[in-house]
């Protein structure tokens, strides 16, 4: 019986517990299989929300194809890895991580980003108070600094990857990290919690900006989400 | 290729007139100082010059639109050469060809400085000259023999070289590439501004993946800026006059002649 509600397409868009998924029945099958799968998470705000900061082309397209295409492909090589792993084919295991790490990776920093943005009008560029703000007078001088030091390393950074606000847990201190193509954080410590992340991918700023990155960097800031970064840390310092 | 041109002139003004010493100022006395004073010592310096693409801006059109080249051989190649040149201003490095400047600043695997620059310049150069206006499609004479030889069949290239671009994670660039030692054409694929000329084998052909080489035009549709590479723009002309140099560093067997 409750198979039966699972394959008829009428209990998929009911709350199933299930979460909707583009891809349709093969994500379908691997739900009954037990299979936890990623989800493209939705935007807390429309995608020109951010203009003049990110074009709402650019924003669409990022989230719509780009992120799109890492949770499909991610979802994709985590079934191949049951597999893999079901039939004890280690090569093919071994062999999957790269796919698992680059659009796993994707998926987690591109979920972050979203988070880490906010339009104007809802406090998008707020500078932080309180516990994160004394925390980066003291890591850094001052939010200045921090800025700065974060477009440099943005600026400097070669081909693709992200420029990354961190915690480190152990210390409780900040620090500024970047990390190469769409590897995750924790890559550069497993202490690290990213509090804000800056994606430096050319897709993320081309078609407005063209080759001038330090100019995305620079106006970024103004759509940035401090509240966000600033419940995490107190989430993690508490 | 990225040529040393003399582009750049310093020069320390030589002051040949000591305090003290007596100066009739007749006019032809002052005319001899001002020619003395102007006969400056000069020191000539060699840079490296943006060589420009063979063929204009907007002869790839439409599969590489005039507005792509403009930003990424105006803007881009352009800021590595121009960086290059202000990273050997005061370098130990200053004079060497090209080729020596990427081997040597690669520094097997633990590369210097200047090698992301020197080594995009060249990439970028080695790019242009891959492409061509009404390019693509198939191969022929040398060049086909030695692709059936080393892929089974042309489509067999064609299918790994996309599959190979596909694949490629981040910032990079996939070659059709004779690798010396085994004497073969292979299919390689590079992150951000690694050059195979580092491990000593031969580019014949190039493939720019940096988002900037096709976002303006294709947006994330990757697969039709492979495909039409291969269909449109791929200049199997250079690649045929790449393998003929090449001959004459890597045997590539022996030549079939006829017996009587």
């Amino acid at each position: 019986m409750a198979l039966r509600t699972l394959f008829s397409k009428k209990a998929f868009t009911t709350a199933s517990g299930f979460r909707p998924i583009a891809a349709g029945d093969r994500c379908f099958l691997r739900q009954a299989r037990g299979l936890t799968v990623a989800a493209l998470p939705d935007l807390a705000y429309d995608y020109g929300a951010l203009e003049p900061a990110i074009s709402g082309e650019i924003m669409r397209l990022h989230h719509q194809k780009h992120h799109q295409a890492y949770v499909t492909n991610y979802n994709n090589a985590l079934e191949q890895l049951e597999t893999a792993v079901a039939k004890g084919d280690a090569s093919a295991v071994v062999r999957l991580q790269s796919a698992i790490k680059f659009n796993g990776g994707g998926h987690i920093n591109h979920s972050i980003f979203w988070k880490n943005l906010k339009p104007v009008n809802e406090g998008g560029g707020e500078p932080p108070h309180s516990t994160l703000g004394w925390a980066i007078d003291t890591d850094f001088c001052s939010l200045e600094a921090l800025v700065q030091k974060m477009n440099a390393e943005g600026a400097a950074l070669q081909g693709s990857g992200w420029v990354w606000l961190a915690l480190d847990k152990g210390s409780k201190k900040l620090c500024v990290e970047t990390t190469a193509n769409q590897d995750p954080l924790v890559t550069k410590g497993a202490n690290l919690v990213p509090l804000l992340g800056i994606d430096v991918w050319e897709h993320a700023y081309y078609l407005q900006y063209k080759n001038v990155r330090p100019d995305y960097l620079k106006n970024i800031w103004k759509v940035i989400n401090w509240k966000y970064a600033s419940e995490v840390f107190d989430e993690e310092t508490a | 290729m990225a040529m040393a041109l003399p582009l750049a002139y310093a020069s320390s003004v030589v002051h040949p007139f000591e305090a003290g010493r007596l100066s009739f100022s007749t006019k032809a006395t002052k005319h001899k100082k001002q020619i003395y004073q102007f006969r400056k010592v000069t020191k000539v310096l060699a840079y490296y010059g943006l060589t420009n693409p063979p063929y204009k801006l907007d002869a790839l059109e439409p599969y590489m639109s005039r507005r792509t080249l403009e930003l990424h051989w105006g803007n881009i190649h352009r800021g590595y050469v121009d960086s290059l040149n202000k990273q050997l201003a005061n370098s130990p490095l200053y004079g060497c060809t090209m080729e020596e400047l990427i081997k040597t600043t690669f520094n097997n695997g633990n590369p210097l400085p200047e090698y992301n620059n020197a080594a995009e310049v060249w990439n970028h150069d080695f790019f242009w000259e891959s492409m061509q206006p009404n390019g693509g499609r198939l191969p022929w004479g040398g060049v086909l023999d030695q692709i059936e030889k080393d892929f089974g069949s042309f489509s067999n290239f064609r299918d790994e070289f996309v599959h190979s671009a596909m694949m490629l994670f981040g910032s990079g660039w996939v070659w059709l590439v004779l690798k010396t030692n085994e004497r073969r054409l292979s299919i390689v694929r590079t992150s951000n501004a690694l050059c195979p000329l580092v491990w000593g084998d031969i580019p014949i052909i190039s493939l720019d993946m940096w988002e900037h080489a096709y976002y303006l035009d294709y947006k994330d549709d990757v697969s039709k800026y492979v495909n039409n590479f291969m269909d449109h723009l791929i200049s199997w002309h250079s690649a045929t006059a790449r393998m003929v140099r090449t001959e004459a560093f890597v045997n590539l067997g022996e030549p079939k002649i006829p017996v009587a």
